[in-house]
């Protein structure tokens, strides 16, 4: 979920145009300055505003177009091929479903039972990832038992590794296509970053479309939003093969199959293992948002909880899918470094260690064979461990809303006040034309007459989505939960960079941060902020920052320690130091930051529609849950593709005119 | 007898469309002209050499002289632009790709500077990689990459990996994987160059050893002259891509191409590289005829010391006839200049 490459641009046009013009800030302000005068005098004219339940002539074309598309299904190939491979998908995974999650009749369970499961689990953890591992993922499937969720646990694992194992079938090659062809690259690139910058929310509505709903739509969603990471990390690792190495064994004499089988694919096998487990992380994280698709899994008792502002309830299952998403990023991390040392144990170590996966081979399937003949190993048993905690949680949440109100409040009330309603006032109540404009301004300041062009392609596109007006309310919430997470990475970010006691401490917790779901973020920011859009926003951040935070850190750590050396020997004090030096040679990662952050919070605006985050979010919740909308959600998906696309290139151009020369 | 490597008019020009770059006036432009103009960097112009069988050819330049890139059009590494490479007599550059690959496995190896080697193999398997990719049986080239082992002085590393290695045993792997397929033909590209200079010294020593264990014809690429002095049988110097001079060390030394050249090698140790025939002068009648006889290639410093303790000058004998003399005064010349040029 965390990779999004970046492309590495020259600075010298940067430079020339800096030597011709004013300062960017400079301009900066005087376009806000205009727009303020101007808004003042033309505030609440043509702002597009469209009421919540309102709709459009365009919306129900698009509700119609879905009905003929549906209507059309006996004679439109696509509608065909998509129909054979919804059956498909649906019967393989009813299979699977069947096999370990549910009922599988006659049987009043399934075909192997909770005991031969987790044995299994146990057994494959064990032969990629060492008994440590084996410890976790026990322990983690117990608690999804224990905590009354192992069906929707185990349906969530099986539509993310169905999906993970179509996308390794079809990335994997594609990958070590692209990493050999430039012109593939080229092809792909863009298409990569098109899967990459959209978010996960925006994939399940069209796709309702040719895979129904349910485990069919779940599994071409999750695929389609895993695929990009391992397609784009193992071409990366497959490229990035020294040289060196090539050209020695290329100069011994081997063929272009032996160049790619013993040399780059072995040499890129760690970074590969890297793009599969970012692939898994990002597959965990749509195979949850799918409940709105009635995909099967841990998203539904959350999705359903959070309808019912039951903070308890969602509880127990976000922390399922935390348990769940820390156990999959451990195996598969712990199977990319254990792949190295087992082979480097030498001869007498692998014997020892075939022995040991044979035997404990044997005693899974003893314990497979006893799930399936006696209930007790074959159905959870029952326990209420579930339910009392979601009590225990509901009545602290209770407590910590009535006791901490007037704190959560209050920061709630300022942020809004000083933040939010002007920023939105001034987005959302200027004339649309005025608004459209000033932000082409703006993009023309960041990002150079490229980036503007794309922000006037993308600003016509979200004017031609109808949603205007909710469009500007959500990018008032991406701009200022951004900001908060660029004050949160500066702050945190330079303090890692500075001491690294600090760095060791806080950087397992982001890592474990970024690997987690978005869904479950909201759980929290609900449980303090209520429903309101609010909440959708501290959410985005606490989902946001921890990337944004190892970037600037990683950009500060990145400055030559002679310059700072230098800096310091010449008397700065520290804080000269990180303001003079430090910050302005990390302006790249900063724009990195940002650039992630900003995707990132978009991603999370949407979904907060959920908790009453409204505008484009609620338009797509909308489409989801009353079939007369389904028009407006597309409308919405649509709008927030232009947005996301907008945000990425503008603030990508921005960092490729800083010089920021990232990977 | 047919040189064992035989490169003519060799060209390699990088750039849009390379190709109609040479024979056309644009060639003869210095470089910095030429990337004005088109666009291309001609990194190797027209360089012609031979190379004898069994000889140690060493070519040397500074950093974007072309040697590395010249190195390479040798087995088509880099596809050269233009000319001839005849490996024993074959035309390398009209090779299909199937013979260009049996070249490679069994006729040329090349040791490099950054060494190349594979992060996930043991020392052995490295070694054995050349003789693996032709399909040689394990128990075969396990034994092959044993002996080679043995033979540079990696023994008892076997089973480690390169990274336990230190630079100077990592360069032996390169050296013995180069020396396992049993060549005729091995290049060297700097391949001491990122070493420090202790364990360069001791490689340098490896490699006079090996040729004269094994006796293969060396292209070998540096840009440390007192590495060429050392190792050439003859050097060729190269500079912005083209030859500036061919020869042996004491040709070189003695009778600098250029100012280039002569800028060169200005600190060099003369005594070290100089021989007899360059400093002797012509006999006389009168000159005696009891002093010690040498040959006219015999190195200056290696001279001296017989010559300095004789009462009579050193007789420089060519083929039995007498062809110069050396006396103590010249000897002092040769010595004391380089002291001069070392104060």
């Amino acid at each position: 979920m965390s990779v999004t490459a970046v492309r590495g641009g020259s600075g010298v046009e940067g430079i020339g145009s800096l030597l011709r013009r004013p300062p960017g800030w400079l301009l900066g302000v005087a376009v806000l300055a205009l727009w303020i005068a101007a808004w003042a005098g033309l505030r609440g004219n043509d702002t597009l505003a469209l009421p919540g339940l309102g709709r459009t002539g365009l919306h129900d074309w698009f509700t119609g177009l879905k009905g003929d598309l549906i209507d059309s299904r006996e004679s439109n190939v696509l509608m065909q091929v998509t129909g054979v491979l919804a059956d498909l998908l649906a019967s393989i995974g009813g299979w699977l479903q069947e096999l370990v999650a549910q009922p599988a009749f006659p049987r009043p369970v399934p075909q192997v039972g909770w005991l031969g499961v987790i044995a299994v689990a146990a057994w494959l953890s064990h032969a990629i990832a060492g008994w440590r591992i084996t410890l976790l993922v026990v322990a983690s499937f117990l608690s999804f038992g224990l905590l009354g969720l192992w069906e929707d646990s185990l349906d969530t694992l099986i539509v993310t590794f169905f999906a993970v194992g179509i996308a390794l079938a079809i990335g994997l090659p594609l990958a070590v296509w692209m990493a050999t062809s430039k012109t593939v690259t080229t092809l792909l690139t863009p298409v990569l970053d098109v899967l990459q910058t959209v978010p996960a929310f925006i994939y399940l509505l069209p796709l309702t479309l040719f895979f129904g709903i349910g485990l069919p739509a779940a599994v071409a969603a999750t695929f389609l939003y895993a695929l990009a990471p391992v397609v784009r990390i193992a071409a990366h690792g497959i490229r990035s093969v020294a040289a060196s190495t090539l050209e020695a064994t290329d100069s011994l004499g081997q063929t272009g199959r032996q160049r790619l089988l013993q040399v780059q694919l072995p040499m890129a096998k760690k970074t590969i293992i890297v793009g599969i487990n970012q692939t898994v992380m990002a597959a965990l994280s749509m195979a949850t948002i799918a409940a709105f698709v009635d995909g099967p899994g841990l998203g539904q008792p959350v999705l359903r909880a959070l309808s019912a502002q039951q903070v308890g309830t969602a509880f127990v299952a976000g922390f399922c899918i935390v348990i769940m998403a820390v156990m999959l990023d451990r195996t598969t991390t712990a199977a990319s470094v254990r792949a190295e040392t087992v082979a480097r144990a030498g001869g007498r170590d692998v014997r020892r260690h075939r022995i040991v996966l044979a035997v404990s081979g044997a005693a899974a399937l003893v314990l497979v064979y006893l799930s399936r003949t006696y209930l007790w190993a074959a159905e959870f048993p029952d326990t209420d461990l579930g339910s009392s905690v979601a009590a225990a949680v509901q009545s602290g949440a209770d407590w910590v809303t009535s006791t901490f109100d007037v704190v959560t409040s209050g920061v709630k009330n300022q942020v809004t006040a000083l933040l939010l309603n002007p920023l939105q006032d001034l987005l959302a109540n200027s004339p649309w034309w005025l608004a459209a404009v000033a932000i082409a301004a703006f993009a023309l300041v960041l990002g150079g007459v490229r980036g503007c062009l794309t922000a006037g392609v993308c600003l016509a596109g979200i004017y031609l989505t109808d949603l205007w007006n909710d469009s500007m309310v959500t990018l008032t919430m991406v701009l200022v939960a951004t900001l908060l997470v660029m004050v949160l990475a500066v702050v945190l970010g330079v303090w890692m960079a500075r001491r690294p006691s600090v760095d060791t401490v806080l950087r397992p917790v982001l890592d474990a941060g970024q690997t987690m779901p978005p869904f479950v973020y909201l759980i929290p920011a609900l449980l303090l902020f209520g429903p309101t859009r609010f909440t959708a926003i501290v959410a985005a951040v606490i989902y946001a920052a921890p990337v944004a935070i190892k970037l600037v850190a990683d950009g500060i750590k990145g400055v030559s320690p002679t310059t700072v050396e230098a800096a310091t020997a010449a008397g700065s004090t520290p804080w000269q130091v990180i303001t003079r030096v430090q910050l302005p040679m990390a302006r790249g990662g900063l724009v990195l930051a940002a650039n992630q952050g900003l995707l990132f919070v978009l991603s999370m605006t949407v979904i907060g529609g959920l908790v009453g985050a409204g505008a484009l979010g609620y338009d797509s919740v909308l489409g989801f849950s009353q079939g007369e909308f389904f028009g407006k959600g597309i409308a919405a998906g649509a709008a927030i593709v232009f947005l996301g696309i907008m945000l990425d290139r503008v603030t990508r151009r921005a960092a490729e005119r800083t010089g920021a020369g990232v990977h | 007898m047919t040189a064992a490597l035989s490169v003519d008019q060799l060209w390699k020009v990088f750039g849009p469309r390379a190709d109609k770059i040479v024979g056309s006036p644009d060639a003869d432009l210095p470089r910095a002209e030429l990337l004005d103009r088109t666009g291309c960097t001609a990194a190797v112009k027209d360089v012609s050499f031979d190379v004898a069988p069994g000889e140690v050819f060493v070519v040397m330049g500074l950093s974007g002289s072309g040697k590395s890139t010249l190195v390479r059009c040798l087995t088509r590494l880099i596809e050269p632009t233009a000319g001839e490479v005849l490996l024993d007599g074959e035309d390398v550059r009209t090779m299909s790709d199937a013979r260009l690959r049996e070249l490679r496995r069994t006729h040329v190896s090349m040791v490099f500077q950054h060494f190349g080697l594979l992060p996930h193999r043991q020392v052995l398997d490295n070694i054995a990689y050349g003789l693996e990719i032709r399909g040689m049986k394990k128990k075969q080239r396990h034994a092959r990459a044993q002996e080679m082992v043995d033979l540079v002085g990696l023994t008892g590393n076997e089973r480690s990996y390169p990274d336990q290695l230190s630079g100077g045993m990592q360069q032996r792997v390169g050296l013995a994987r180069a020396l396992a397929v049993d060549p005729t033909v091995m290049l060297f590209d700097e391949p001491f160059s990122a070493l420090d200079p202790l364990i360069r010294r001791d490689m340098q020593a490896e490699v006079i050893r090996l040729h004269h264990e094994v006796g293969k014809t060396m292209v070998f690429i540096t840009h440390d002259l007192a590495e060429a002095l050392k190792l050439g049988d003859r050097i060729l110097i190269m500079r912005d891509g083209e030859v500036v001079q061919v020869g042996t060390a004491a040709e070189i030394v003695a009778a600098p191409a250029d100012d280039y050249v002569r800028d060169f090698v200005s600190d060099v140790p003369r005594s070290h590289v100089l021989t007899l025939r360059y400093v002797m002068r012509d006999p006389r009648p009168d000159d005696s005829s009891d002093g010690l006889v040498m040959g006219p290639d015999t190195i200056v410093r290696e001279a001296a010391h017989a010559a300095l303790t004789s009462d009579h000058p050193v007789r420089v004998v060519d083929d039995g006839e007498l062809v110069g003399i050396v006396d103590d005064e010249t000897i002092l010349r040769v010595v004391v200049a380089e002291e001069a040029v070392l104060a």
